[in-house]
């Protein structure tokens, strides 16, 4: 098994990616572009029961769960959004359920990002977050109902 | 020796700058560009060292009190009353209610007046173009009674549909609850003339005064309307002040609303009396500070003059209308003849989320999403706008600016 980079190393990347960025400019030209290169979702997961609830963008997100660990793709109409559910993404997909429930995304916060998850932002990167840990706690639970 | 008087001089939009401290403010190492009055305005000095003045000097409750303070506190209470008569021209000082806002004002007007008067198969004419605090408490009271919420539909070019007004306006309309001007897209509707109809089949009439009492001059008697709503803090005032007016007869006729304090003559557990008018209807403790500075912010307005601010505004809206019409992909939501100092907008391609972030990088303030009125966005068939809203202390240097900002975040994002 050859071994996973642990959360922490990736969002340690994402992290010195980001110290190379002299101002905010520069900042959300990065994550435009990341947002651009996410790989559009297929139409048929496009749907409402996929949509996660953020007032002004709309954020689809569908999760795998393969062994043992949780794939995540997803897609929004604004490309901001897009960009920082990329860095999620980045972060957490191809992890274990029980890694992705503990993992802290301190790096959020260390590249300046962390009014995006405010509440008053309302653009669903908070409730983003919220969701992808949901799904791994589902998992988490699947797994476990199995063993018994 | 003889002073002139603000509206005397010509209209100086550094001196107004002057006297509202917060746009002096940097935002991510950028001067505030705030064009987001259409969701509050900022505050003069005049208001905010009013707050401190309140608090400092004669904070105490009102109508009760024998002491110096409580008589120096309802004097200023009873002094904002007066000016927001003045304000809006009202014939009596009773007529105006005191409230948080212009929902509650509405939500008063719902849970009294409709509520008693709206019943099974009534109907309540509101537009498409309706904030949404002049839907929900409609439909809150339709539903309990049985009634209909029903729209007048809105135009392409953002005006509404008269001829549809005059078709949907029926014996069973009882109220025509409309905006007077849009908060998404600055249109100006005919509210004298919708009073006018609306009387004629004896429909009662609610005009949300939300953005236009800050733009332009109001004139209750003269639009004839019966009830008319707006909120202090979109006229310079502070948060958690406004007003209902509503015509003393109605008034005096409609049910009490909130119970408790103030509103009663006498309470006994036989009978229970009510005062009279505007008390009737201003239970408990009022937001006090709030309501005697919304007299400092009305002052404000006055003294510099609506018809020059208006004069002014005017020029900024078609200066902003030009300038915004030349940046590629970009189309103006909202095309009416008369409108407010407000333009709603979508550019091609871009969502206005990524737009409000990027500009609030470069220290612009604008609004976006669907402004409290998704039926007004699912009528012209987008998710959502941005929109920049003016005041008499935006300038046209901010106009480039948010050109200038516009056309970058653009680029960027394409
Ligand atoms: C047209 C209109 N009506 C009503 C309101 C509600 O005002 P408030 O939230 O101050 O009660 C607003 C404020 O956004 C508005 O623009």
């Amino acid at each position: 098994m050859t071994a996973r980079p642990r959360i922490e190393e990736l969002e340690e990347e994402i992290v010195e990616n980001f110290s190379l960025f002299d101002s905010w400019d520069e900042k959300y030209e990065y994550i435009i572009d990341l947002g651009k290169k996410l790989p559009p979702l297929e139409d048929e997961h496009k749907k409402d029961e996929n949509k996660v609830r953020g007032c002004q963008s709309t954020v689809w997100l569908v999760a795998a769960y393969k062994d043992g660990l949780v794939e995540f793709k997803a897609d929004s109409d604004a490309v901001i959004v897009k960009g920082l559910i990329s860095m999620l993404i980045q972060v957490l997909s191809g992890h274990t359920p029980e890694e992705i429930i503990q993992a802290k995304l301190g790096f959020i916060d260390r590249i300046g990002m962390t009014t995006h998850l405010a509440q008053t932002r309302s653009n669903g990167l908070a409730a983003m977050v919220k969701q992808m840990k949901n799904f791994a706690l589902a998992f988490k639970l699947q797994n476990e109902s199995a063993k018994h | 020796m003889e002073t002139l008087t603000r509206s005397e001089l010509l209209f100086d939009v550094d001196t107004i700058r002057e006297e509202f401290p917060i746009l002096k403010r940097m935002v991510k190492g950028k001067p505030l560009v705030y064009l987001d009055n259409a969701a509050t305005t900022q505050k003069p000095l005049a208001v905010i060292e009013g707050l401190t003045r309140y608090y400092s000097e004669y904070n105490a409750n009102i109508h009760r009190g024998i002491h110096s303070l409580a008589e120096e506190a309802t004097a200023a209470f009873e002094a904002s009353r007066d000016a927001v008569k003045e304000f809006i021209g009202a014939a009596h000082r009773e007529e105006i209610i005191f409230t948080r806002g212009a929902t509650e004002a509405i939500n008063l007007v719902a849970y009294t007046w409709a509520r008693k008067q709206v019943g099974a198969g009534d109907e309540i004419l509101v537009s498409g173009m309706e904030h949404h605090s002049n839907i929900v408490p409609w439909q809150i009271i339709a539903e309990e009674n049985g009634a209909k919420v029903i729209p007048i539909p809105v135009l392409e070019d953002g005006t509404l549909d008269m001829e549809a007004f005059q078709r949907l306006l029926t014996e069973k309309t009882k109220l025509v609850a409309i905006v007077h001007a849009s908060n998404s897209l600055g249109t100006i509707n005919p509210v004298k003339y919708i009073a006018a109809q609306a009387h004629a089949t004896g429909a009662k009439v609610l005009v949300d005064g939300s953005q236009s009492a800050v733009h332009l001059p109001i004139d209750v008697q003269d639009i004839d309307c019966d009830f008319f709503v707006f909120s202090g803090h979109k006229v310079y005032g502070p948060t958690g002040s406004g007003a209902l007016y509503g015509k003393k007869a109605l008034l005096e006729a409609m049910p009490v609303f909130h119970g408790g304090g103030e509103m009663i003559k006498e309470v006994s557990f036989e009978k229970t009396t009510y005062n009279d008018l505007p008390y009737k209807y201003e239970a408990g403790t009022p937001n006090i500070a709030d309501t005697v500075a919304l007299k400092f912010a009305l002052d404000f307005v006055k003294e510099i003059g609506k018809e020059k601010i208006h004069q002014y505004e005017q020029g900024l809206l078609a200066y902003a209308t030009d300038a915004l019409e030349q940046v590629k992909g970009l189309r103006i939501i909202g095309k009416a003849p008369a409108k407010t100092s407000v333009i709603s907008f979508v550019v091609e391609g871009v969502h206005p989320q990524d737009l409000g972030i990027l500009l609030d990088n470069k220290g612009i303030a604008v609004r976006t999403g669907h402004h409290c009125t998704q039926p007004l966005m699912d009528r012209f068939g987008i998710p959502g706008t941005t929109r920049a809203s003016f005041a008499l202390y935006t300038t046209y240097a901010e106009i480039d600016a948010l050109v200038a900002g516009l056309e970058r975040s653009i680029k960027t994002l394409l």
